[in-house]
């Protein structure tokens, strides 16, 4: 008797529960994910296509559907990732992220022609000039996206490390001790 | 106030517990005493009234002194003049300055060679008599020794100064024109910290300050520099101090000498006796007792605010040798062109204090002191706490220059890191009150907020945690890192708030530009329909 | 030179000091009582002693080779023997052989390694394994053997000791007996009174430790005087030993001098059970107390007070072992609450005011 009285009780309760959820399931739905503006607010928004998407949206959704890493921003480096997985709630291992080599454009002033076509592509206007004149590039401004080298008809653009002067040395991270003590 | 602030830092305390010390010692821990020395926190009667009195003095640990190689012989001034000295532009903290020679010039010892730039920077001036031979980028003495602009200067042997134009009594000088002599003689803070002296004199001024403090302390391992200055230049070093109070409108000083130090004290306290408003005060021997804020603590009982500068609670702090650059200036009209550094470690077969040309080479300085490089471990410049290791010795010294040292691998701490234990010596010894440890924890994972939130911001970099670590565990380190990167995240960050101001602009115009031609287009279009209508209408008529 | 000329910072200089010698001198200061532990319940507690050591050292090995890492330069920095050490010194002295090797187990594995090795772990390992063995062996967790000293005619000699040790105690009634804790608690309980119960209890062999006890819990002269000399040395910090003393004298002094007859008197409580070892060896475990030294005297004198609680109202006669793991448990709590003030900062962590002159 004890037992039957259980039995129905917890059936009861189970398909109340369910009910509730069914119906909240359907009353509260969330239209469209606002994390997707989010992310993509926090993504450098160059629409570069480093990260294999067609640009900084679709890269966004992407990573809301679980398609992208949270490191798969090269641009953003670490900082940004760690930005990414806090947003999501994702785990993040960073030991697989290469932080990113940070480039910049430099004109060759003796092959340079004064074309145009590459500050014409430059997302951010960081190249200077006037047609027939040589270019300059703006190295606070250049983000390093290369867009400027496909398009120079006589390679006289081309991507350059930063330069690691007194100003931008960092201390580097000290190296895990225990890592020197595995075996294999 | 001060005067009640003296009183209280009497020596009646430390006698009480040296007394209750001498009771504790029982044959039956004597033996057993040899086995590490019971480093600070051993002293339980002393942590057991530090407990219970408000501490004046927070952390710290009794390093090694190692000073007395140093500290016994007179300072040498016969240092051979370097055939070439490389003199950085910037040698302060600040903007660099700006040179106004050009290579070829043949200058005086003492002539301008770059003027300051800004209102936070200092002069440079020719340390020897020479011909400028370049402008250009060499490697600067800082631990990664990347290139610096720097002047070299190949001397000419003859060491001439330029005529100079003493006052005949400085007192009679307005305090702003006190300020400006000292900075046109390139006067910045001697203990390390470089600041300009006479950005700091202003301050002092407008702050109108009630006491200068002057840091005798020289509490870093090895270094016995400001100790020797102290027992040769005493008077004049007073007299420095003396002109830096004229200066600042300021009435009284306190000049704080660790006790480490007996002779310099009683020099400096000879050479102040005509002088009533000027203090001399013995300080317990305990590193990082020359940390500004922790003797302004000490001696005035007051605590410097975060974001705040000292001259805000009316205490300015100078060094000693900035104290005896000073007095040069002003008297002799010598701007800074040399300092007092001292050599010393295991690997240096004469340890010295020696007076030498800002801008010669460590190689040099070495040569004379008969360093054997092969033996070195580790090159610092400064104190072995918080100075820098080099990595070479072709590097200039300049005026921050208070020591350069050869240490054996002997002396240096062991770097075989073991995990933290959590044993918390880190956060006894923190004189800025934080918790290294679990600073270093949360940065070793990446989570530099929550360090940042834990103190990172407030650390001195003192190195006090790093010294007493029993896991030797570079905690300094950690924390330059993630300084360093959290500044180079928010440039990022910066960097690509601006990335997307400018794309925002460059779609914006684009937009306009595409608008415009679609108007453009739209009046064309109705243009051309216009003459056709017109031209149909003719037509019809016709 | 320069062959080790990586950009290191300061401090470039520093103590001489490492996790290893600290466990050493921790060994040495407990070395006396155990030896003399050793003495008083001769051999069988010697086979004890020895099979826990050795099987935390093993499982040590084995969790770490389990890891992938190789396990000699960490067992070098004598944590693992140092925890086995302290289990053992808790344990009743003529304990079976398989009590000392599941205790290390679980101090080592469940204690230390899950956590992931030293320095992470939230409890204290020894204690973790002591009263996972009282719970689940309450027999011959509490079967103390009597003081029989090595080499005296009526005690169990080399052979006899491994017959206590590998296959049981025979003759329980003429070999064992109650702890003077134990006593006081069962009395109490058939309503006598203190006066009668403690009519043979002397105080002064309770004080060297000539008593039934856990194996080197007993001599409070010796442990005291191991953990005085620790605190000179510089190894442990005084706050947390005298906190948790101090609090238990107080409390057990307020006790007894409001009904003598029902309440121990704080002399007892200070010279009986595991009191000097908890509050000089266990309780100041650097990974499981807390940083600060106001942390260390709220945690000595919450030790001190369950200590009290449970002694005296709880099911069991002695309850170091729970105190320290609960307060174990609250380290986290006190260490995120009772932190030090930064220079410059309120203790919440806002700036200082500029003060008006």
């Amino acid at each position: 008797m004890y037992v039957l009285s259980a039995i129905i009780s917890l059936t009861l309760l189970g398909l109340l529960l369910g009910f509730l959820l069914g119906i909240a399931a359907k009353y509260l739905k969330v239209e469209s994910s606002p994390v997707v503006d989010e992310l993509e607010s926090l993504l450098p928004g160059s629409q570069c296509g480093q990260c294999g998407f067609p640009g900084c949206r679709p890269a966004a959704e992407a990573l809301v559907e679980g398609k992208a890493a949270p490191t798969m921003c090269p641009p953003g480096g670490s900082a940004l990732a760690e930005q990414i997985a806090a947003l999501l709630g994702l785990d993040l291992d960073l030991s697989a992220v290469k932080e990113p080599e940070l480039l910049v454009a430099r004109v060759s002033e003796a092959t340079c022609t004064g074309c145009t076509r590459c500050f014409k592509v430059c997302p951010t206007d960081a190249i200077v000039g006037a047609p027939k004149q040589i270019h300059a590039v703006v190295a606070d401004a250049c983000i390093g996206c290369k867009k400027c080298v496909d398009v120079c008809p006589t390679e006289c653009l081309q991507m350059h490390p930063v330069e690691v002067t007194l100003r931008n040395w960092r201390w580097t991270k000290p190296a895990l001790p225990l890592a020197s003590n595995a075996v294999c | 106030m001060l005067k009640s602030c003296l009183n209280a830092v009497s020596p009646v305390h430390n006698d009480i517990v040296k007394g209750l010390k001498g009771l504790l010692v029982t044959p039956f821990f004597l033996p057993l005493e040899t086995i590490t020395k019971p480093e600070n926190e051993g002293d339980i009667f002393q942590s057991f009234l530090d407990f219970f009195s408000k501490p004046r003095i927070r952390g710290g640990v009794h390093a090694e002194q190692n000073k007395a190689q140093t500290a016994t012989q007179n300072i040498v001034y016969q240092f051979p003049l370097p055939k070439k000295l490389y003199i950085p532009l910037q040698q302060h903290v600040g903007k660099p300055a700006e040179p106004l020679i050009r290579v070829g010039d043949k200058v005086l010892k003492g002539q301008l060679l770059a003027y300051s730039q800004g209102l936070i920077s200092a002069p440079v001036h020719a340390p020897s008599s020479g011909v400028i031979l370049d402008v250009n980028d060499y490697p600067a003495p800082h631990p990664s020794a990347l290139p610096i602009r720097m002047i070299v200067l190949e001397t000419d042997g003859k060491d001439e100064w330029l005529e100079t134009h003493p006052v005949d009594d400085p007192f009679q000088l307005t305090p702003e024109d006190i300020s400006l002599r000292v900075g046109a003689a390139g006067i910045v803070g001697l203990g390390g910290a470089t600041f300009p002296t006479a950005v700091k004199l202003n301050m002092g001024r407008e702050n109108q300050i009630d006491t200068l403090i002057i840091n005798g302390a020289e509490c870093e391992p090895y270094l016995s520099c400001d100790d020797r200055l102290m027992q040769e230049r005493a008077e004049q070093i007073i007299d420095g101090v003396r002109l830096m109070l004229h200066g600042m409108t300021a009435e009284s000083a306190v000049v704080a000498i660790e006790d480490n130090k007996p002779q310099a004290y009683l020099a400096m306290q000879a050479a102040a006796q005509p002088y009533p408003l000027i203090k001399v005060l013995q300080i317990p021997t305990r590193y990082p007792m020359g940390w500004d804020r922790q003797l302004i603590r000490y001696v005035t009982g007051k605590e410097v605010p975060v974001g705040c500068r000292s001259s805000e609670i009316g205490v300015t702090i100078h060094n000693v040798g900035t104290a005896h650059a000073v007095h040069k200036a002003l008297r002799y009209g010598q701007p800074l062109v040399s300092r007092v550094i001292t050599v010393s470690g295991g690997a240096v077969a004469k340890p010295m204090n020696v007076e030498v040309p800002l801008g010669t080479l460590i190689s040099e300085l070495f040569d004379f002191c008969q360093v054997n490089i092969e033996q070195t471990a580790r090159i610092i410049m400064g104190g072995p706490m918080m100075g820098d290791a080099l990595p070479h010795t072709g590097l200039p010294t300049v005026k921050a220059t208070s020591g350069v040292l050869a240490l054996t691998q002997n002396e240096l701490k062991n770097t075989d890191e073991q995990p933290c234990i959590r044993c918390a010596s880190c956060i006894s010894v923190c004189p800025a009150g934080l918790r290294p440890l679990d600073m270093a924890n949360n940065i070793r994972i990446n989570q530099l907020d929550v360090a940042v939130d834990l103190g990172l911001k407030d650390c001195i970099s003192c190195g006090c945690c790093s010294y007493i670590c029993p896991s030797n565990i570079p905690l300094v380190q950690y924390f330059k890192y993630a300084s360093g990167e959290v500044v180079s995240r928010q440039q990022a960050q910066h960097k690509s708030e601006q990335t997307k101001r400018l794309i925002d602009d460059r779609n914006a115009r684009m937009e306009r530009i595409a608008q415009q031609q679609r108007e453009e287009e739209l009046i064309r279009i109705a243009a051309k329909a216009e003459r056709e209508r017109l031209k149909a209408q003719q037509e019809a008529i016709v | 030179m320069m062959a080790n000329m990586k950009p290191g910072s300061g401090a470039h200089v520093g103590v001489k000091v490492s996790v290893s010698l600290i466990m050493w001198q921790v060994m040495l200061a407990i070395s006396p009582a155990t030896v003399y532990g050793l003495f008083c319940f001769g051999w069988p507690a010697l086979n004890l002693f020895i099979i826990t050591v050795l099987s935390a050292v093993f499982f040590e090995a084995f969790c770490l080779r389990l890891a992938g890492r190789l396990a000699k330069p960490v067992l070098m920095d004598g944590s693992a023997v140092l925890t086995g050490w302290l289990l053992a010194m808790t344990l009743p002295p003529w304990a079976p052989w398989w009590i000392g090797v599941v205790g290390s187990a679980i101090a080592i594995i469940l204690g230390k390694q899950v956590y992931g090795g030293l320095g992470q772990n939230l409890f204290n390992p020894a204690m973790l394994a002591r009263v996972a063995l009282l719970i689940s062996f309450p027999i011959e967790m509490t079967t103390w053997a009597n003081v029989s000293p090595l080499f005296f005619s009526h005690s169990p000699g080399l052979i006899e000791s491994w017959h206590i040790t590998f296959v049981g105690l025979d003759n329980l009634d003429a070999t064992t007996g109650a702890t003077t804790l134990g006593f006081v608690k069962t009395e109490f309980s058939q309503n006598r009174l203190l006066v009668d119960i403690l009519k043979d209890y002397s105080g002064f062999l309770n004080f060297i430790g000539w008593t039934r006890g856990s194996l080197g819990e007993t001599s409070t002269l010796l442990l005291s005087l191991g953990g005085v000399w620790l605190i000179r040395q510089g190894v442990i910090q005084w706050y947390i030993p005298v906190s948790l003393l101090l609090t238990v004298t107080v409390l057990s002094g307020f006790f007894h001098t409001l009904d003598a007859q029902h309440y121990v008197s704080p002399f007892l409580h200070l010279n009986s059970g595991a009191l000097m070892l908890t509050a000089f060896f266990i309780a100041t475990d650097y990974v499981t107390s807390p940083n600060t030294k106001t942390g260390q005297l709220v945690f000595g004198a919450g030790c001190g007070l369950l200590i009290f609680v449970i002694r005296t109202w709880g099911a069991y006669p002695e309850g170091a072992g729970f105190a320290v793991l609960l307060m174990n448990s609250a380290t986290p709590l006190i260490d995120y609450y009772i932190r030090p003030r930064i220079y410059g900062r309120d203790r919440k962590g806002k700036p200082l005011e500029i003060p008006k002159s």
